[in-house]
């Protein structure tokens, strides 16, 4: 089963939740997965400190121009929907950091001069936290753009044998959808805030359009007002678990500590959370 | 005119309530906002929408169920598995390349433009504004973000503007190297914890890469002042200078909820941080024209 958390607004307790429903799963001796598709800031290395064993370079297919081949006819620059290759003059130009791996360039060649080269974009590193389960992250390269690729080489990884939590990152758009995509549920994670409502409303409409299973999480409950309430009333959303809003939580995830090794009362509503995910969610 | 862009690497830190702040006091100001996938800047400053333009940030392929006999180049020829066994695109996995369309032996597929966003241009009670929205699942937000840009140093021109305010996107990604390129100054929002202390050096890693002048705004710093004390030796350590601190203040909320910048509830001890934050920054930053304090030219 493959269960990932996504928020649209960023810092609403997403990692938080990821980190705490593993841990909760893990105790309850399922076998878990865990994989970090934040890759523009991953985060959960810091709650879970795994033991990385392995780490290797991600890489995107881009374009290299054989120049004693190649005639400047310019059809790869015609069929490059992103300007990633041009002629200019003599010489023909490739950017690496526009080219979407699309391979039309290489394909289109007549005197097939154009071949792919592998060109550095991310980190993925595997490890083990101290309880051996299984750690996958995708690491964007600081100055690269892309991290729908990242996420998507990182996904490979994934076991669908076992208990997946995936981390996704924020926003409501391609790298999101991305992280979503063949989830069997989605935690969606929002602060009872007009921005968490906001940005709620928009990751909502993403979700039902993928049509996957979902439910909320409403973390710093008791800040801010009650339309986030009143919204999942009105579309049927159900609210899985609420964390209150407190001090001793909020200190004890900034020093990268788990809530549930730490607040009874916390690791009750996992535990709840996690019963209801195994009976399975609400379709939208 | 100058532009300062507010990042933070990490989301949630408060870069658009510190962006708001900042709005009500920085003097003859354009507000851009540039998180476009997950725009928040007004909710605070209820812009009066002026203008509105349709964004097409790319294509996406149709395929005509009359002129295709199911060859099966287009699932040969497509990297991103954006065609389903039964012909059909889908929308959210097609990355516009237009491979598909021009290997179609039948010619039975076709490119049509993306309507994926919006962009505005708007009135606030504290400067005129541009700022969008992106469709939710769609791609390009770099393409929508540089649209923003650009629109907004156009207006600021215009108007003879001294300053570009803009709130950015979390993350170091497509977005954020979109934000920052070529802008004057950067301010990295972050906040006491692991979590944003790790992402505040990735964000300060891309501002090096792009070689842009960037500073920090340690944000609830009194959560936990210790390691509000490893941001500042940090930063202190690579000449980075940190503007500003500000407190964890329920009151953030309230102006949330109020439709508000903070600075508008009039809470003593804010108003000075944050006048004191925009000081920092107008020394570093001074308008096009006026000498720096400490009398050296840029």
């Amino acid at each position: 089963m493959i269960i990932t958390i996504a928020s649209g607004k960023g810092g609403t307790g997403k990692t938080s939740v990821a980190v705490n429903l593993a841990q909760t799963a893990i105790s309850a001796g399922q076998n878990v997965q865990i994989l970090d598709a934040d890759v523009e800031a991953p985060n959960m290395f810091l709650f879970l400190d795994p033991k990385v064993t392995s780490e290797t370079t991600i890489n995107a297919l881009v374009p290299s121009v054989e120049k004693s081949l190649c005639t400047l006819c310019g059809a790869c620059a015609d069929v490059c929907e992103f300007h990633a290759i041009g002629v200019f003059g003599t010489s023909i130009l490739v950017f690496p950091e526009l080219c979407h791996s699309c391979g039309g360039c290489t394909l289109v060649c007549p005197e097939k001069a154009i071949t792919e080269i592998e060109h550095p974009i991310g980190l993925l590193r595997k490890g083990q936290t101290a309880g051996s389960t299984e750690f996958v992250e995708g690491r964007l390269k600081i100055g690269e753009a892309k991290a729908p690729p990242i996420i998507r080489e990182a996904k490979k990884h994934l076991d669908r044998k076992k208990l997946v939590i995936i981390d996704a990152p924020p926003g409501n758009s391609c790298p999101v959808v991305e992280a979503m995509k063949a989830s069997d549920f989605i935690i969606l994670v929002t602060e009872p805030t007009p921005f968490g409502l906001h940005d709620l409303r928009m990751i909502f409409e993403i979700v039902r359009e993928m049509n996957i299973p979902f439910g909320l999480v409403i973390n710093k409950a008791g800040l801010g007002n009650r339309d986030v309430y009143r919204f999942c009333d009105k579309k049927s959303i159900p609210i899985l678990l609420e964390i209150p809003f407190r001090q001793d939580l909020a200190s004890s995830y900034a020093s990268g500590e788990i809530w549930i090794n730490l607040f009874p009362d916390v690791q009750k509503k996992f535990i709840s959370l996690l019963g209801k995910l195994t009976t399975g969610g609400k379709r939208p | 005119m100058k532009e300062l862009v507010v990042i933070s690497g990490k989301g949630g830190t408060g870069k658009t309530s510190i962006t708001g702040a900042l709005a009500t006091l920085m003097p003859n100001a354009i507000l851009a906002d540039c998180d476009v996938d997950a725009p928040d800047l007004h909710l605070l400053l209820n812009p009066d929408i002026q203008k509105k333009e349709t964004f097409s940030g790319g294509k996406v392929a149709r395929i005509d169920k009359t002129k295709c006999n199911e060859c099966n180049v287009c699932r040969q020829v497509c990297r991103f598995d954006a065609i389903t066994t039964s012909f059909a695109v889908e929308d959210m996995s097609c990355e516009g390349c237009g491979v598909c369309v021009w290997n179609c032996p039948e010619k039975a597929i076709s490119f049509e433009n993306r309507n994926s966003g919006e962009w505005y241009f708007s009135k606030t009670r504290f400067g005129e504004m541009v700022h969008a929205r992106l469709f939710p699942g769609e791609e390009n937000s770099g393409k929508l973000v540089t649209q923003v840009r650009k629109a907004a140093r156009e207006l600021g021109k215009e108007k003879n503007a001294d300053y570009l305010l803009v709130d950015g996107p979390p993350g170091v990604g497509c977005p954020v190297i979109s934000s920052i390129g070529g802008a004057d100054l950067l301010l990295v929002v972050t906040e006491p914890t692991r979590s944003a202390i790790h992402d505040m050096q990735r964000a300060l890693d891309l501002a090096k890469h792009f070689n842009i002048p960037a500073t920090v705004c340690i944000n609830k710093y009194d959560l936990n002042k210790e390691m509000t004390g490893e941001i500042e030796s940090y930063c202190a350590d690579r000449n980075l200078p940190v503007l500003g601190k500000i407190v964890f203040d329920k009151e953030f909320i309230t102006a949330q909820i109020q439709g508000k910048a903070v600075i508008e509830l009039d809470i003593p001890g804010l108003k000075t941080s944050f006048q004191f934050l925009l000081n920092k920054i107008l020394e570093i930053l001074p308008a096009e024209g006026k000498e720096p304090l400490d009398g050296t030219r840029k």
